[in-house]
């Protein structure tokens, strides 16, 4: 399925240490969000307290809404799984991290896990910019503050200049750019800080 | 009980809900804390409802996540969370009051927070 490229053994355990810790008051989820092989779940992975889980989620893939049994017969319908992880903070804060495909096709779904969410850290492979375009309108279109980060591959391009691919992206001026290894937890931290700190910097509009 | 990895849920997705597709309350969301209430679970509580129910019984657990621990999409989730909720055998709540979402303050936290990972 689609999840095939992200699903891979972790050694931290499952299940027992899932549940909330009785600290948990304030949850919020970032969605981490680009195409297929980015990186989004390499990043989660990377700092989740938890062994990432995912979610099965289904795809109608008619474009009828299917409302009773009458457009049934008329949909398919696939699914796709959504990897997320936990990171508890002081002050019985859990920031969730879903890491969500971007592409036109998984809009519904999109604007499902959107909902209430602080706003997404873009991931965007240098090697392959143009993969990300349809990311970046998806984000646009929900109206979710975002930041962009390159994963660094070994064999990415260094030659573009930060305004080059600035420029590339169509980014506004203010939109945090940062560059990160999603392997590393302290590089996906700053990554994440990026985003938070636009937020604190930008005073978002009122969530949608 | 539902398998947790290998092989397949012992419920499938679509009898799981005993074919109702739509929660009975709206005000379940993704992130919704799902607690136990305490009270006794009638013998004949359907069984995707008791795997639900028993999952709780070790710690609360958002909607998400009790979907990734019974491998049940997080639609069915919502359903038997509703159907919990009005037999009174769970307790949800908001996974943050609508208004602080962007509290500068709790954004801060969050920032400062993170922050404090990267010296572990």
């Amino acid at each position: 399925m689609a999840s095939a490229t992200s699903s891979t053994v972790d050694d931290r355990p499952a299940g027992a240490d899932v549940h909330l810790p009785d600290t948990a008051r304030d949850l919020v989820k970032i969605l981490v969000t680009g195409p297929f092989g980015v990186g989004k779940t390499t990043l989660i992975r990377s700092v989740s307290e938890i062994r990432p889980l995912h979610t099965e989620e289904l795809l109608t893939e008619a474009s009828a809404q299917v409302d009773d049994l009458a457009g049934v017969r008329e949909k398919s319908t696939t699914t796709v799984a959504i990897d997320f992880g936990r990171i508890s903070l002081p002050g019985g804060i859990v920031l969730y991290l879903f890491g969500t495909p971007g592409q036109e096709r998984f809009r519904e779904l999109w604007d499902d896990i959107a909902y209430g969410a602080l706003g997404a850290l873009v991931l965007v492979d240098a090697r392959r910019i143009d993969a990300s375009f349809d990311v970046l309108g998806l984000v646009e279109e929900s109206g979710l503050p975002y930041a962009v980060a390159f994963n660094t591959f070994p064999d990415a391009p260094r030659h573009h200049t930060p305004e080059q691919l600035r420029a590339a992206l169509d980014l506004e001026p203010t939109t945090p750019m940062v560059t990160c290894d999603a392997r590393e937890a302290d590089s996906s931290i700053d990554a994440l800080l990026a985003l938070v700190q636009h937020l604190i910097d930008h005073h978002p509009p009122e969530p949608r | 009980m539902t398998g947790r990895r290998g092989g397949r849920p012992l419920v499938p997705a679509y009898l799981s809900t005993g074919g109702v597709a739509r929660p009975s309350r709206t005000h379940l969301e993704r992130l919704s804390v799902l607690t136990c209430s305490g009270g006794r679970a009638p013998t004949d509580l359907p069984a995707a409802q008791a795997a639900l129910l028993e999952e709780l019984g070790h710690g609360s657990l958002t909607v998400v996540e009790a979907a990734a621990l019974l491998r049940l999409p997080v639609s069915a989730v919502l359903v038997l969370a509703a159907d919990l909720l009005d037999r009174d055998l769970v307790l949800a709540r908001a996974p943050i009051p609508p208004a602080r979402r962007f509290d500068p303050d709790l954004l801060k936290r969050v920032a400062d927070g993170l922050r404090d990972l990267k010296h572990r």
